[in-house]
């Protein structure tokens, strides 16, 4: 990798707005995630978490601004071009979305199968390497449906991993799966980013997830539809000016203000 | 004012929400036309796998229950056929009654109610839970153009099948209508045999073939457009497979009787 692309921002959001019709769910977002590092986008429900990831990905088209992948504009480019960005990311949607006719092995390969000239063997070895490193070596013969919630999540992260892109996006990894499957859905996400050096963005509220993998945290208000806090979780927690931001990090713990009047 | 359930307002945002749905299906089969051409031109890029899978469906699992009511149907317009004309004494056309009326209408239209039922519902269904379950998102991210992953396999098997089941529901009627001329009419079964050859010509076969490459075309293209416009939960889903079968159905007959009409007054004017 040459030198300006290792300083290029993996990720860079500049001015976004976005919304449904004549709804504006999201209003001047701007924000960069640097090479290798771990972004949890958080938020209460309904500020617009989701709707941000599917804008990045680019399934979404904003009313304003724009997203720039490893510096290619998802938002101006070509339908091709946009199929081209897609390629250098990989996306573990939060229900899995594994496709439910093929095995587990199949939904690994099938990215493989249309975009490299590998052939069959060195795809199957490819598969079982991935699978290995979500921990689901010699499962690639099951379908979707046999699987466990946390067995889930680990393949769609494997799939997400097939092409060995650059950028990971995870949406609600943490979702629905017990705290021990949880903390180690945590473990795994920074294994894999010593691993492959991945950029990874985390949408989540997940507390524990949050403190455990993230580098940085971008908070999201419904309030005001816009980024209110960004920093390192620890430090937004403990130093943040901003109380909404420190009371949602301390699990609505924050003591109340104390009104002027009071004594 | 206009007040909130006045007629006019109601009638308005019919007209508006019929308007801009047929807008998603006109947009629906300009990106699914692409699709085609980007296949015709790309063959082996189609799905193979999917589309012989899709074949088996649509064709081979469908082929007990066609026969059975093509032979049915056969037989039910031999049966009311035979009693109108033998009080004129013609039985003698019977062969030809039931082997036109097959051949170029009861078989096609039968065939693709029955895929429609059979094929549709499940391709909207099947779509539409992949919408809910963001599989077709998966897709879409991974660099897939959905209507070529989802859409081209269907639409070559049923364009295959669909016909195919049709020659399977001519010769089914043609013989239920047989099983009448010649049990309840005692007609001679190689007399019964050459005025069937003799009425039904060539030409009116494969009207009933072109007829049914174009049903088996609506079927899937109202199956895929419903199933890709399902909303985000379960009871979409269901609304998606219904309207899938209620649209399809009306849009079948509409042009069953725009075909009927050119094939009698262009193609068959003699």
């Amino acid at each position: 990798m040459t030198a300006a692309k290792q300083n290029q921002p993996a990720i860079e959001v500049r001015h976004l707005c976005a919304g449904y019709g004549r709804k504006t769910i999201l209003r001047d977002i701007s924000f960069t995630v640097p090479q290798g590092q771990i972004v949890t986008v958080l938020g209460g429900s309904g500020c617009g978490k989701s709707t941000l990831l599917k804008h990045l990905i680019g399934l979404y088209q904003p009313k304003s601004g724009d997203i720039l992948i490893q510096g290619r504009s998802i938002v101006n480019a070509s339908d091709e071009e946009r199929r081209s960005i897609m390629k250098t990311f990989g996306v573990a949607y939060q229900g899995g979305a594994l496709f439910r006719s093929m095995t587990l092995a199949e939904n690994i390969a099938l990215p493989l199968e249309e975009y490299t000239d590998l052939t069959r063997e060195q795809i199957a070895v490819r598969v079982e390497e991935k699978l290995c490193m979500v921990n689901l070596q010699g499962c690639g013969a099951m379908m979707p449906g046999d699987l466990s919630g946390g067995m889930v999540k680990r393949a769609a992260f494997a799939r997400a991993m097939a092409l060995d892109p650059a950028i990971l996006f995870f949406d609600e990894p943490s979702a629905g799966l017990d705290p021990l499957s949880s903390a180690s859905l945590d473990q795994l996400i920074l294994s894999i980013r010593e691993r492959t050096g991945a950029t990874i963005l985390v949408v989540t509220h997940e507390l524990d997830s949050i403190f455990t993998i993230a580098d940085r945290a971008v908070m999201l208000s419904a309030a005001t539809r816009s980024i209110i806090a960004d920093g390192p979780p620890a430090e937004l927690r403990d130093h943040s000016p901003d109380r909404q931001v420190r009371n949602f990090l301390k699990r609505g713990r924050e003591p109340k203000p104390r009104q002027p009047n009071e004594d | 004012m206009i007040r909130r359930d006045s007629i006019i307002l109601q009638t308005g945002e019919v007209t508006s929400l019929i308007g801009s749905e047929l807008l998603t299906f006109i947009r629906f089969i300009g990106e699914m036309s692409a699709s085609i051409f980007g296949a015709l031109r790309h063959p082996g890029k189609i799905r193979r796998k999917e589309t012989l899978y899709y074949m088996n469906v649509c064709g081979a699992d469908g082929l007990p229950i066609t026969i059975l009511i093509c032979f049915l149907a056969g037989m039910i317009i031999g049966y009311q056929a035979a009693v109108q004309m033998r009080k004129y004494g013609a039985e003698g056309f019977l062969p030809g009654l039931v082997g036109c009326t097959v051949v170029r209408e009861l078989a096609p239209l039968m065939v693709a109610v029955i895929a429609t039922g059979r094929a549709g519902s499940a391709f909207a269904a099947e779509i539409g839970t992949m919408k809910v379950s963001e599989e077709i998102d998966a897709l879409r991210t991974m660099g897939f153009d959905p209507i070529r992953f989802l859409v081209i396999p269907k639409l070559i098997a049923m364009l295959c099948m669909i016909p195919l089941l049709t020659i399977f529901g001519d010769i089914a009627g043609i013989l239920g209508g047989l099983m009448v001329g010649v049990g309840q009419l005692e007609m001679p079964l190689d007399s019964y045999y050459q005025t069937t050859v003799i009425w039904v010509k060539p030409k009116y076969f494969f009207e009933g073939i072109f007829k049914s490459g174009i049903f088996a075309y609506i079927i899937t293209v109202t199956a895929c457009w419903r199933g890709f416009r399902t909303g985000n939960d379960a009871i979409a889903v269901g609304r998606a497979t219904t309207s899938t079968v209620v649209i399809s159905i009306l849009m079948i007959v509409i042009a069953d009787a725009i075909l009927a009409h050119f094939f009698n007054t262009i193609f068959f004017t003699v």
